[in-house]
């Protein structure tokens, strides 16, 4: 188990490069101060153990699911469509992110974010694709929360979009639990894994509403068993649309833009007209 | 995992509810964590050995109920539990049910004083 993700240990979560305070978004979290109100009255008799029961129900994520609402309303307002992409480490995000945006030109305009535990190569590639790219470095965190994604969108105002794609934190474990205020979540497979990743990692893929067989030029060096992935995909992903892409040599990336177009028009149509996709 | 964080948040979100209520310890705190929610019981428990150090519920109990993954089928109208993630209907063995239940991470109470 990681122990390195202490999630919110204090890993200098960073956006482009400057230190994010973690909670600057809410208030009422900010109460660290852990006042251990003394015992209320000052006699030294041993009170009975009167336990008192609390019923609270409350979600342990509803701060980030408030926040992605936030962010919901702010992506409506501005008319983007917003990806939530999510895989393995190298399954292939920031080349299909770059080699999407580059074939949507002219078509929709793509803007980037991206998380990564440490260095910001990736947001350097995509900048030297002329893409528009915050990076979120998250230190130690293991996935991307509605708050980082709210700060870094800020970056984004001067830029006119109608797509923007996050790239998350290469993990498919705890992404899964958070809520950024994405229309669509993008799961990455790449053919090097194993056609068995959908049956070990179900939330994420069950969440998903768009799966990407990526690397398809590579599935018959890696004996790759296409039938069985695309069963096991059908199995847990069933409410998502199966997509068999090569960044590298474009296989099926008009298929996915178009998909992406089409979805642009659904999400950001007016109510009235937007009844069906 | 992130087991650590929301840990400290449901530590954080426990002392603000103990507080209101004028208790100054806490017990016992119940989880609810559905098989679905992403979250393993066991790295709660022990991101909550260090999530309460210095707190109110230092010393206290964490108890953590398990919701199963539950599935609707609407050709059926019938609900149906899906231990292995694959939710397949067992009346009719499509793949396409809604998840009912399964995703919850609630504090749903605990014990102060
Ligand atoms: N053959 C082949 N290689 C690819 C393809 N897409 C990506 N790669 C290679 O796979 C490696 C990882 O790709 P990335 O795009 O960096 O993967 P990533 O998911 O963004 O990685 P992280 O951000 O580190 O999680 C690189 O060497 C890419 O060149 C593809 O379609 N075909
Ligand atoms: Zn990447
Ligand atoms: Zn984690
Ligand atoms: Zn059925």
């Amino acid at each position: 188990m990681c122990k390195e993700c202490g999630c919110g240990l204090g890993g200098p979560i960073q956006v482009n490069g400057e230190p994010l305070n973690p909670s600057s978004l809410d208030d009422s979290s900010h109460d660290y101060g852990h006042s251990h109100e003394s015992h209320p009255h000052d006699h030294d008799h041993a009170h009975p153990p009167a336990h008192q029961h609390l019923e609270v129900h409350q979600s342990l994520l509803q701060k980030n699911d408030r926040l992605a609402e936030r962010n919901r309303g702010y992506f409506r307002a501005k008319h983007w469509l917003v990806l939530n992409v999510l895989s393995s480490p190298g399954s292939g995000k920031t080349t299909l992110v770059q080699k999407t945006a580059e074939h949507l030109r002219g078509r929709l305009r793509v803007g980037v974010v991206v998380g990564d535990l440490a260095t910001d190569n990736d947001a350097a590639r995509l900048r030297a694709a002329g893409i528009p790219v915050v990076q979120i470095t998250t230190g130690t965190l293991c996935h991307l929360e509605a708050e980082m994604v709210a700060h870094a969108v800020e970056r984004l105002q001067g830029d006119p979009l109608d797509l923007l794609i996050i790239e998350n934190v290469g993990n498919l474990v705890c992404p899964a639990a958070y809520d950024l205020g994405e229309h669509l979540r993008v799961v990455l497979l790449s053919v090097t894994e194993g056609e068995d990743k959908p049956l070990k990692y179900p939330p994420v893929f069950h969440s998903a509403h768009a799966a990407l067989l990526t690397k398809m030029d590579l599935a018959q060096a890696a004996g790759f068993d296409r039938e069985r992935a695309l069963s096991n995909l059908r199995r847990i992903s069933h409410h998502a649309r199966i997509f068999e892409l090569s960044a590298r040599t474009g296989q099926g990336m008009a298929e996915w833009c178009d998909f992406l177009t089409q979805q642009h028009r659904t999400h950001t149509s007016p109510p009235p007209s937007s009844a069906h996709a | 995992m992130h087991e650590v964080g929301i840990m400290q948040g449901a530590v954080l979100t426990a002392e603000q509810q103990a507080r209101a209520h004028g208790a100054t310890r806490i017990h016992k705190l119940r989880l609810r964590v559905g098989q679905l929610s992403g979250v393993v019981p066991e790295a709660l428990q022990f991101a909550f050995e260090a999530a309460s150090l210095g707190t109110m519920a230092e010393g206290g109990v964490l108890e953590i109920e398990t919701v199963p993954a539950t599935f609707w089928c609407a050709r059926c109208q019938v609900e149906f539990p899906c231990p292995d993630f694959l939710p397949e209907c067992p009346h009719c063995g499509q793949m396409d049910g809604e998840l009912r239940r399964g995703r919850e991470l609630e504090l749903c109470s605990m014990e102060v004083s």
